[in-house]
Formats: structure tokens, sequence, C-alpha cells
């Protein structure tokens, strides 16, 4: 199980929160002016990485607050939190970071 | 090299008296060639299935199916077993009664028992919705020509003798629907089965292979980068579950699935007491019994993204309650082992199978939670859509190009819990 650190309330259980996918998702506008193959990336494609995921959680049994997430989807070693609306981190240097953290702990 | 001979009761009574000590080798280990005319990658159930199909229905003379780890060793040895193809829409109704025409004859076809089981699968509800949904469903099964049946809840108590179908239950057993052809198999025998005729066939069966890259000119693809060199091949088919994505990525398109963890577990060996599939979208968990006598258990999928082949404790304690449920005499029984895998989820709990945006490289994945079900029909159809180079009429409503057409097969009310 996840222990989540709600930016909010503190450490929970991953019991505790709602998952709400791939983060950082732009709805194109106007979308009537958007093709079909672009709308239909913008409903369903989605980064699906093996490795840092930016996602976001919401702690649905406490503050019923949204944040961000990066997160390792092998190890689900939770590597950064950060607020709704923050410009996207820096994928690579997060997990750079996380391997000399992993590196360390060994 | 020979191939390995035939199974009959008489070489199975010859090597009963030899203590089993001399079978010959069932298909050989290959190193991989330089080139092939088509190579498969991923070595699961779908992936062997679809090397068995392309050699022996296409006469593709050079085919080869690359695994990263061991044959079967994925999905395919990690799910519950279960054989149905009671699906609402025309397309995947087609689709999996497809697969389930095959199993019938699997164990014949294949020379290898599969032990596929027609014990029936019954799906269970427990209020008046669900009831609504059932009888659709099953109505719309007898429309494709489907066996369905809709019990009442003492039929349900007559079919399966230790379910609790008490009205004072909390989600009391209100009707079912069961379909009497479905049922379970041996999943690591599809997958040797599969393995041991396609070998037979002159394909080469690769493991310990892991692609790294995947090649392309103007024309489309022209081979793979793996661990153990490089490959060429026009013709490649990605039958590789949850990592389709990374795979994708690799040839340069993304996909609309999400990699999450399955979880199952089984209890210690029970006398017989649940005589066919239990099912229950609403409790939220389905039930059979292996041979062994191990009760197969298995519910939903962990929420969040993962590549590791494990999940989360509190999804196994749903399922325990949820089973419980509806056999409260299970409370005490031991569970013996608990595991995860990794599938590829659709937005609308279907399959992607057909061509990509690269000439030549074909992909068929997204089965999510249930497919293991449609491996021989999975494998059947991907075959001909890669030897012929346009989708198999079954195929073509799965098309990846759905996503952005529109016509989505929206199947998560008979692929929700259910597997």
């Amino acid at each position: 199980m996840l222990l989540i650190r709600c930016p909010y309330c503190g450490d929970r259980d991953e019991i505790e929160f709602a998952y709400g996918g791939q983060a950082h998702l732009a709805r194109p506008a106007p979308p009537a002016a958007q093709s079909d193959a672009e709308w239909g990336a913008y409903l369903f494609l989605r980064d699906n990485p093996k490795g840092v995921f930016l996602e976001r959680w919401m702690h649905a049994q406490g503050c019923r607050r949204w944040f961000n997430v990066a997160r390792h989807t092998v190890t689900h070693e939770i590597l950064a939190i950060y607020p709704m609306g923050t410009p996207m981190p820096d994928v690579a240097l997060i997990a750079h970071q996380a391997r000399g953290l992993m590196g360390g702990a060994r | 090299m020979g191939h390995a001979p035939r199974f009959s009761l008489w070489s199975l009574a010859r090597n009963a008296l030899n203590h089993h000590a001399d079978w010959p080798q069932q298909w050989r280990d290959a190193a991989p060639k330089p080139s092939y005319d088509a190579v498969i990658v991923g070595g699961g159930g779908h992936g062997l299935a679809t090397a068995y199909y392309l050699a022996k229905q296409h006469g593709l003379g050079r085919v080869a199916v690359l695994e990263r780890g061991w044959i079967g060793g994925g999905n395919t040895g990690r799910n519950t077993t279960i054989v149905r193809s009671n699906y609402l829409w025309d397309e995947s109704a087609h689709l999996y009664e497809h697969a389930l025409k095959i199993w019938e004859n699997l164990s014949d076809e294949l020379n290898f028992n599969v032990m596929f089981s027609q014990r029936g699968v019954m799906n269970l509800a427990h209020n008046l919705h669900d009831l609504r949904e059932l009888s659709r469903r099953a109505h719309a099964n007898r429309l494709n020509g489907i066996d369905c049946e809709i019990l009442t809840r003492e039929e349900v108590a007559a079919f399966c003798p230790g379910l609790d179908v008490s009205a004072s239950r909390r989600f009391p057993i209100m009707g079912a629907t069961l379909q009497r052809r479905g049922g379970t198999a041996r999943h690591d025998a599809v997958a040797w089965g599969y393995a041991r005729a396609a070998d037979a066939l002159g394909v080469d069966i690769v493991q310990n292979c892991e692609v790294t890259g995947i090649r392309r000119d103007a024309r489309g693809v022209v081979g793979l980068d793996t661990t153990r060199g490089s490959i060429q091949a026009r013709k490649v088919g990605l039958v590789a579950a949850g990592h389709s994505s990374v795979l994708a990525a690799m040839a340069g398109f993304r996909l609309p699935v999400q990699s999450h963890p399955l979880q199952a577990f089984v209890s210690e060996p029970l006398k017989p007491v649940v005589s066919c599939v239990v099912m229950s979208n609403a409790v939220h968990g389905y039930i059979s019994q292996s041979d062994k006598g191990e009760l197969v258990i298995g519910a939903g999928i962990d929420a969040f993204n993962s590549y590791a082949q494990r999940g989360s404790h509190p999804v196994i304690e749903d399922t325990a309650a949820a089973i419980v449920e509806l056999f409260p005499q299970f409370s005490r029984v031991k569970l013996m082992r608990m595991w995860g895998g990794i599938v590829d989820v659709c937005p609308d709990a279907s399959p992607i199978i057909g061509k990509t945006p690269v000439p030549g490289l074909f992909i068929n994945c997204g089965w999510g939670t249930g497919g293991f079900k449609a491996t021989p029909g999975s494998g059947h159809v991907f075959a001909a859509t890669i030897a012929k180079g346009e989708p198999h009429p079954l195929a073509a409503p799965f098309a990846l190009d759905r996503f952005s057409t529109g016509a989505l097969i929206d199947e998560h009310g008979a692929a929700a819990v259910a597997h």
C-alpha cells in the first residue's frame, strides 16, 4: 500500500485517496477547431511510462483537495508532491535525483 | 532436429512405466537468426498463438517469437483462467465467441491437453438493476447465437450449492445468468501447447530476448534491436500486454492504454466445493476451483499506473470480503499465494488489434483484465491481419483508429470485474 503525503493533511494511507491519472493535460481550445485525431488524442491518448509518471491524486476521505505527484511506476516510490496549477517539473531531473537517492540508500 | 513426438495413450503409458524420466524436449530453445519473415514480440499465449497460426494457416516459413523472460511467464501465467464469450456488443460477442469455438477443439488441434473445462460461468445479480443489465446481455448473447440462460435464485442455488442465496445477506442473490459453455482452462498448458505446436511448424521461440528498439525506414518497419542482437523483419507484431506502451514509444507513437496491476490469489486445496465459475460485479469478485482444489480468486485492478507485478493489500482485502459475502463458509480458508500481473487497460475495455501508424508494424494489446479467454481467437485473427496486411473481419472494429473516429466498443459492463 502506498503512503501518500497529502500537502494539506500529512501522511495518509492510499485507501484515503482517489487516483486521477496523468497530470498536466490541457484541453485544446477551441474544441470545434480540433481535428478528429487531435480531439481523440486529447480524450484518449495518455503517457504510460515505465519510470517517473506525473499523476493526480485527490484526498477523497480527507480534505478532498487535488494535488500532483511524481511517482515511479516500477518502484512505486513517490519522488515529488506539488500543487495543482504549477508548471510541469523536469521529469529527467526527478528521475536523476531518484537514482541518486536509491543509490545512496544502498 | 526432430520434433517432439505426438502424445498418445501409448506414449503416456510408456513414460509412466519409465517414471517419466525420458520425455523429450517439447520445443527448441532457439537462438535468434539475423532475419525473419515475421517477428512476434511477446511470448505469452496471444503471441504464441499468433505465431502458430501464421505458420499453420498462412504458410509463413520464417517466424520468430521474442520473449524477454520465459514463455507464459507474464499475464498468461498470472490470470484466473476463466473462459467465456458473454459480451454485450456484436463486435465483442463475435470475437470472443470465435475464441470460444477454437477453445472447444484446442486440445485436439494442438495435441496438448489444455484442460478446457466447460463447467459453466455464472454472473450473479444482487439487485433489480443487475437483473435488468444481465438479462439485456443474455438476450443480446442469444441474438448472436451465444448460449446464455437466465436463472432464478432457486436455480442458482441448485447449480452452485455452496453459494449462500439466503435473502438475509447484505447483498442477496436475486438471480444470475449462466453460460454453460464457459469455464476454465489450464493457463500454462495454453502457452506450452501453442509453443510446442508452433515449434513443430518451424517457429523459433526465443526466450530471454528483450526488444530495445524498433528500426524503420521510409517504407515502414525494417527490424528490431534486441538484447540478443539485431533482427531484420518487414512484418512485426507487438503482443506485449502491459508493456505495449513502452514498445509503441520505441516506434514513435502513443497508445490509449494504461498499465495497471491486477491481483489474484489462491487458497489452500479443498475438496470440490465450487462446481462452476461464479462472478459478481456488484460485490466485486470472482471465484472458481482448480483441479488441485485451490480456490482461484480475483477482482479488479489497482487504480494507479504501475509496471511492478504487485499491487496494494486493500484490493486483496476487498476481494476476500466479496468472496466471503458469497460463500460465508470460506471465511477461515487460508490463502496460499497472491500475485499480480500488469494489464493494459483501454478506455472502452476492449482490445486493440490491427495496424499501427508504422507500415508493417501491427499491434495486439489492450485486453486489460480479460485477455486469457480470447487467446486462441486473438492469435487467429491477429495472424490473419499480419499475413494479409489488412485487418481480419472480426478484428476490424478493434482498430486503433476507433479512438479518433469515436466508434468505441464499450464493454465495461461485460468486462468490469469479470474476466
